[in-house]
Formats: structure tokens, sequence, C-alpha cells
């Protein structure tokens, strides 16, 4: 059995017993022990590995929400505001008006002149004083192929002229608020509610099911995203699992090369609650060391923004309507119950704090029936929380995975429209969670907003919005909190705590290899630690070659 | 211009419990329509076994030449298969899940050429929708699903005490003034009700006569050219009390234009014959009196 001794500058391993070491020994694709090289020497022979002897090492992060089709969207343009770093590293510079939205997409279709549909993602009008980007507009950069926009948000979609006509709506008396018209009767280019783009989208071939499910190269892309965050283990949340869809996972994940471990959640849609657990504990079976199968998503309401989360009292600052149920309150029911029976794990997507009530009162009733100590059931997003209801969260023994970089994103919007400057400043409460009890981890949701645990860390300990406000001071945690958070406290919500997540004896050789000390560095200067690459499963994966 | 009839869709929502499901077997059981019944309700089959004939990957079929099948998120997709089906189906029964807006399914519509609503039909658990609607979490969802009725069907009416279904209907009228109640048990209403009565000429349907029981139903023949429109705006908000109204006219071209009412929503489409003209009207004996509408035509019995 070859042992290797890896030496670097600084080991973090997130043990509270020996917090730092200077070497750690890897045998099998697993952890013998981190300490001097002098303790690890006893393993018996070994090769000293001094890759890293300049670099620090983290336990490799755990992305705790993102989706697999955060590899598979860079199909398409990148049409953001902010830089963003794609699966090859190139990084895309932020676009700051109309013009230079059209000039990249004229450029993409020019460079691809076969592509029957011209895609663009992640625009965000809001950063550019809420222009409206029209379908002339984006006829200037191509005209004779239709053109297909998601927004950042995932709430609005922007259509060419050829696009609308494919979709059948460019004529005049469209008569739908999703469907905002111009000067002239007809629509301007923008659809608005889910109902309209997913129809639209889909006459037009802009394939939702491969940006959801991802293909078999959007799994690799996500993995090599992953490597270049430092990131060793991701969740795909969620998926429409099936046999064959699983077999794929497998296969995929399954290459030597493969540097991740990915967790795939089985989306509640598709079946009835008796077949979705039974299908899913079945799962658990077939995982792997880099597919770790047999969880469940239930998605209880919409979004904030797209103002269909669903609220407590007062609701929404504009009085807009309460959001929508995506589940009714007895099938959440249902699903809590038979997975508690069957020890499957569920995350719930709640993102008003009316959903959030919801789920904490549907588990507590399941609990009465099917006592279980150790459920781990967790809230993501859980964006508008209340403290009382983190309190309840804390004794009903449910985890929580806040959107911290939501928070920097879209903060602003939340303060001036949504739900006003109160409950803006105490959305994604970490400080609030820990306080309480609540065991606690912090995501990305890619493709939503960029895969990287160091930025999300970042805004969960500075609270800056995009604006550059500090917006709710009192829900600031600390640098070790927040690396916490991406390692240790993701780990355990998907209760993978005794597999990754710390870097001690026993545990998977997953690190991250960061160029600089992210417990040295300025707290402001945390998202600019350099990321090297990752070890997973005990293989070195640099990210410049990935 | 003539042209082929639309693909009449039909959607049917409510909260869970309110019997969707025992409607549409009753449907599949009664109409003697081909229909096409989609679900989206947490892959729960809705069919009752002894109609299954046989189950595919994407499609069931089902006694009588009627078809379930699933739609997730592609509702468009899923619907433009069911238009290529050969023969084609004479309706499509939607069965929304239990906590979506039936009206915002209505809008994926405009995206399926040949395709047009014919209706939202609602069901409530006489025994149960009151509570369901007082629940903290589900109260407006409830409204909004019930403000969506062209067509409320109050369902398990044998299982509340008289003064109690009085209170619950009135307090229906209250909640969601204009949509027409039927009262039913088992999901039994007449088909010709909720979806059409009219004769089928390709496969020698005829209307079945009458609903039974709590409706009326007669043929409205008008006289001379008819102005399609004026006459089915009439009909679906002249205060008639009719639930439903559909039949064929010939318009002052001479052509001949269908008239589709359903609660207080109506349509009308050129169509290609030959049919038999008149407009079959069907209405609750107690608030349709078809000597109202004597003023738009002969009134024959169906």
């Amino acid at each position: 059995m070859p042992t290797t001794i890896y030496a670097a500058k600084k080991i973090h391993t997130m043990s509270h017993a020996r917090p730092v070491a200077t070497h750690v020994a890897v045998r099998d694709g697993r952890i013998l022990g981190a300490g001097t090289l002098e303790e690890l020497e006893r393993w018996g022979a070994y090769t000293l590995d001094e890759t890293f002897a300049d670099k620090v090492l983290m336990p490799g992060f755990v992305e705790g929400h993102a989706h697999s089709s955060a590899g598979s969207t860079w199909d398409g343009t990148y049409l953001g505001w902010f830089d963003r770093t794609d699966p090859d590293g190139r990084v895309w510079d932020g676009l700051k008006s109309i013009d230079a939205i059209v000039e990249r997409l004229k450029t993409a279709a020019e460079a691809r002149p076969d592509e029957p549909l011209v895609i663009g993602w992640g625009l965000d009008p809001i950063y550019m004083d809420n222009v409206r980007v029209t379908r002339e507009d984006l006829d200037r950069a191509c005209a004779d192929r239709p053109i297909v926009i998601m927004h950042a948000s995932g709430h609005i979609m922007n259509m060419n002229s050829a696009a609308l006509e494919k979709a059948g709506l460019l004529k005049p008396g469209m008569n739908h608020p999703g469907i905002p018209l111009g000067g002239d009767g007809l629509p301007m280019g923008e659809l608005r509610s889910p109902e309209i783009m997913g129809p639209a989208g889909a006459k037009v071939g802009f394939d939702r099911g491969k940006a959801i499910e991802g293909s078999s190269e959007g799994l690799i892309s996500y993995a090599r995203l992953c490597v270049r965050a430092g990131v060793t283990t991701a969740t795909d949340l969620a998926r429409a699992l099936t046999d064959e869809s699983v077999e794929q996972a497998l296969k995929v994940t399954g290459a030597k090369d493969y540097p991740l471990c990915l967790v795939p959640f089985r989306i509640m849609l598709g079946m009835s609650p008796e077949d979705l657990v039974t299908f899913t504990a079945g799962l658990k079976a077939k995982s792997t060391e880099r597919c770790d199968l047999g969880r469940i998503k239930v998605v209880a309401d919409g979004s904030i923004q797209g103002f269909t989360a669903r609220l407590l009292w007062p609701g929404y600052q504009n009085g807009a309507p309460n959001g929508l149920w995506y589940i009714a309150p007895e099938q959440m029911a249902e699903i809590y119950e038979r997975a508690l029976e069957a020890g499957v794990l569920v995350h719930t997507h709640t993102n008003g704090n009316e959903a959030t009530e919801l789920a904490i009162e549907t588990l507590e009733a399941a609990l009465k029936k099917s006592p279980s100590r150790d459920h781990r059931f967790t809230l993501q997003h859980c964006q508008l929380a209340t403290p009382a209801q983190f309190r309840r969260m804390a004794r009903l023994g449910m985890c929580v995975n806040l959107f911290a970089n939501h928070h920097f994103y879209w903060g602003d919007e939340h303060y001036r429209y949504t739900v006003g400057p109160e409950r803006a400043e105490r959305m994604n409460a970490c400080r609030t969670a820990l306080d309480s009890g609540v065991p606690m981890t912090i995501h990305s949701d890619a493709p939503v907003t960029p895969l990287g645990p160091l930025f999300t860390a970042w805004a969960a300990v500075t609270r800056i919005t995009a604006s550059g406000r500090v917006q709710g001071e009192g829900e600031k945690i600390t640098v070790a909190e927040a690396l916490e958070a991406i390692t240790l406290g993701a780990a355990f919500t998907l209760g993978m705590d005794h597999l990754i997540g710390s870097i001690e004896a026993g545990k998977r050789a997953d690190f991250a290899v960061l160029e600089d000390d992210p417990y040295e560095v300025a707290p402001e200067a945390l998202k600019d630690v350099a990321v090297w690459g990752t070890v997973q499963g005990g293989r070195i994966f640099a990210a410049e070659t990935i | 211009m003539p042209m082929t009839p639309t693909l009449p869709v039909t959607i049917i929502g409510g909260y869970l419990g309110a019997g969707k499901t025992t409607l549409v077997n009753h449907l599949l059981r009664t109409s003697g329509l081909r229909l096409a019944v989609m679900v989206n309700e947490f892959g729960a089959l809705p069919i009752d076994r002894d109609l299954i004939e046989a189950e595919g990957d994407a499609l069931i079929s089902i006694a009588g030449g009627c078809v379930c099948c699933e739609y997730g998120d592609d509702l468009v997709g899923a619907l433009m298969q069911v238009q290529q089906m050969t023969p084609p189906p004479d309706q499509v029964l939607l069965e929304s899940s239990g906590v979506a807006i039936p009206g915002s399914i209505l809008a994926s519509l405009m995206f399926v050429d040949g395709m047009r609503g014919d209706g939202v039909v609602v069901m409530a658990d006489a025994a149960g929708i009151r509570t369901t609607a007082a629940n903290r979490y589900l109260a407006d969802t409830i409204l909004r699903q019930l403000a969506d009725a062209d067509i409320l069907v109050l369902n398990k009416t044998d299982l509340v005490p008289e003064a109690e279904l009085e209170a619950v209907t009135a307090w229906l009228r209250e909640a969601v003034p204009g949509p027409r109640i039927i009262p039913c048990t088992q999901g039994q209403v007449p088909h010709e009700a909720l979806l059409g009565s009219v004769p089928l000429p390709r496969r020698g349907h005829r209307v079945s006569g009458h609903a039974e029981g709590l409706f009326r139903s007669v043929v409205l023949q008008p006289e001379g050219a008819v102005d399609a429109v004026a006459l089915a705006r009439e009909l679906a908000e002249g205060g008639h009390g009719l639930v439903r109204a559909k039949g064929y006219v010939r318009n002052a071209e001479g052509g001949l234009v269908l008239i589709q009412v359903v609660g207080e929503r109506w349509a009308v489409e050129p169509i290609s014959g030959p049919h038999e003209t008149g407009v079959v009207c069907i209405g609750l004996k107690a608030g349709f009196d078809p000597a109202g509408l004597a003023g738009l035509g002969r009134i024959e019995a169906a």
C-alpha cells in the first residue's frame, strides 16, 4: 500500500483537536493522518510529495446547493454584468451596456453559423438602471436566426424578432401580463412568467430540459468549474433522476480522472410520494465514491424577486399578491413521513418565510409519527426565516443552507423593492442560525450565481451588496465560521460529515489547494484568495491543466 | 375561412381530494368522446384499472379510444404530441395539480396552433372546501382557483346535511360570483354539461339526448343569417342561466360558424361542414328557463 505524505506551507484541518498541521499522509485515497512529518513517518514507507510546499491546504470545499447545469450553461453565451470564469478558465468580462451585449451576441452568432439557435444567459439589466432590452436591440446582433436569452434571476427571458415569430407571438393583440408590448402593439421582446417562458422557449427549440438535466459533457464541465473553485464534493440539486440518467451519472463520474464527488438529489416531481421515496431509497445502494445517491429535494415555493415566494404577513412591499405553492401541504407531509421512515434525507427549497413555516410544521408533525433523532432535514435558501423560526428549527434538529451569494447580487433589490429594509437586512441570517444552534452552510446555487465557496464565505462575512453597502451588520459571521460552513457545515447537511469536510484520519483525501491563507488575509480579501486546484480522493487536479 | 375544428382543451382544477380523478374517470366511462387525459399530479395514475387497455412508456391506452399521458415541464410539447394522434381525440382533459392556478395553464394553449381553451372546470369538496379555504397556508390559493372557474363542480354533496350544503353554496356564490355551480356526488356530472354536446358526424355519434336530473337542455334554432359573436355573447352574458352551449349556425355569407359557451366564456370560429345547425343549450333546472331564449330563435327539444 503506497503512502504519500504531502508537505504544505500550512494545513487547516477543521479538526478542533489539531487545527493546523504541516503534513498530511494519504493511502488509498484516504487520510492516514495530519501532523508533522515525523509523526506521520510511523505509517511506514512513504513518498514525500512537495507539490504543495508553498500552498495552503484546507478540506476540499463542499457546495451544498448548486446544479450541474452550471457547466452546460456555458454552451450559451455569457451576457452578465460581472466578470465570470468559464470551465476552461477563461474570464469573460462583464458587459456594461446594451451595445456590448449586442456585440458579444453578434460574435457568437457569427462564430457558429450552423447553430439554429443563438442562446445567451446571465443578463441582468438591474445593474444598468433596469434598462429594457428589446427585440430590436437583439435583431442588431442576429436577425435571421432566433435568439433566446435567460436573465440571471431566471425570471425573465428575452427574444429577438425571429424567435418571437417562431414562437407565434409576433402579432398584435397579445394580451397577457407576461408578454409586455412595445409602442407598436407587438411584443417588445421580454417574456416574464414561467407559463409563457417555458412554452415559448420550447417552441423556439430552447431545450430547458437539457439545461436542467445536464448532458454528460455538462457533468464534466461542472466538475472542472468545481476544481477551479476548490470544490471536491458538489450537489446537483435537483434532477429528475431515472434509472437511465443515474446510469449516465455513474458512468461519467466513474471515469478515473473525474475530479468530483457528485451528490445528485431526486426532485419530487413525476412520481407519487410513495414511489419517490422507494425509488430514492433504492438508489443509495448504487452510490460510489464519486456519485453519492439517495436524497430527495422538495420545492415548496418560488422566488422572492419573482414574487412567487410564499411570505408571511406583511408580504411584499409593493403589495403584490402572495406567491405560489409548488407542492400541497399533504404531499409534503407524505414525503416527509415516508422519507423519515425509510431513512431518506430530504432537502426542501423554501424562499419565503411562510414556506419555511409550513416545512417546519410539517416536519414537526412527521417526527411525531416517525421519531428520528438524526434526520438532518435541511431548508435550502430559507432566505427570509425569522429568528423564531431558526429557534424552532434548532429544536427540531433541522439544518439550513443559506443563500449568501444572493445577498450580494440581489440584496439591494430586496432592500428597495421586494421586502424593504428591515427584512432585507436579516435575509440569509447566518449569525442568527449559528446562535440558535442550527447547523448551517452557505451556497451559490450555480449557475444562478457563480460557483465559488470562498466568494460565498466572503459574502456571509462582509454582507456587502453589489452597490457596496453593508446590509445587515448584525448577521455577519466570522471568517472561521464561514470557512467551517463551506466544509464541515455543508458535509453535515448532506449526512457526509463522517466522510468529508475535515482533514482527519479516516476521511477521504479531499483538499482545496490555495495560494494564500484565508485565515490570514483581510476578511475583505477572502474572495480573492487564489485556488491552485484540488486533491480529490487522493488524486491531484491543478486548475491550470484541468 | 373554413378550417378543421380546433381541439378543445378543458382544464380540471381544484384542491387535493376534491374529486378531480373521479370526475375524469366518470367522463371516460360515460361521454362517448375520444378523450385525451393529461395529468401532472405527482405521478399517481388517475385512471381506474379496469379502463386501462395498455400501458406504454409515454401513453396509457384506455377503453373507447381514449388515452392518458403525463406532462412535466413541457406542457406544450405534450399537447403537441396529443395533437399528432391518429385518429385525433375529440377533447383534451387537462388535470392540474392540487395547488396550481388553472387560469395560468390556459396561457400555455396560445402556443399550440389548433387547440383552444374550452373552459376551466374547478372541483370543490362540499364537505371540505370551507375548511381548506380557511387553512392559513391555502386560503388565497383556493380563492384564486375558485375565481378561475367557468364551471364549479360541487362534489360530495351527499356527505353534508342539507343546511350545510346550502351554506357552502351560498359561501361559494359570495366568494366567487359568476361561475355556474353544479352540485353532484361521486363526480357524476352529465358530460354534456362540462364538455361538448354537439353531434360528431365523423363518428356518427349523436348527443345522448339530455342531461338527466338537475339539468335541462334544449336546442336553439336561430332563424336566418346569424351574427355569431352577438349570439355567443348573449348566451354567455345575457343572464340566461346556461352552464354550457355549443353548436353551429350560418352567418350572413352562408358559412358555418361553431359557437361555444362555457359559463361566461365564449368563442366562435368558422368551420367546414357538413353540420346540422342548432345550438345545444344546457343549464341547471333551477336557474335555466328555456322560454327566456325565445327571442333568439326557435326552441326545440334536445
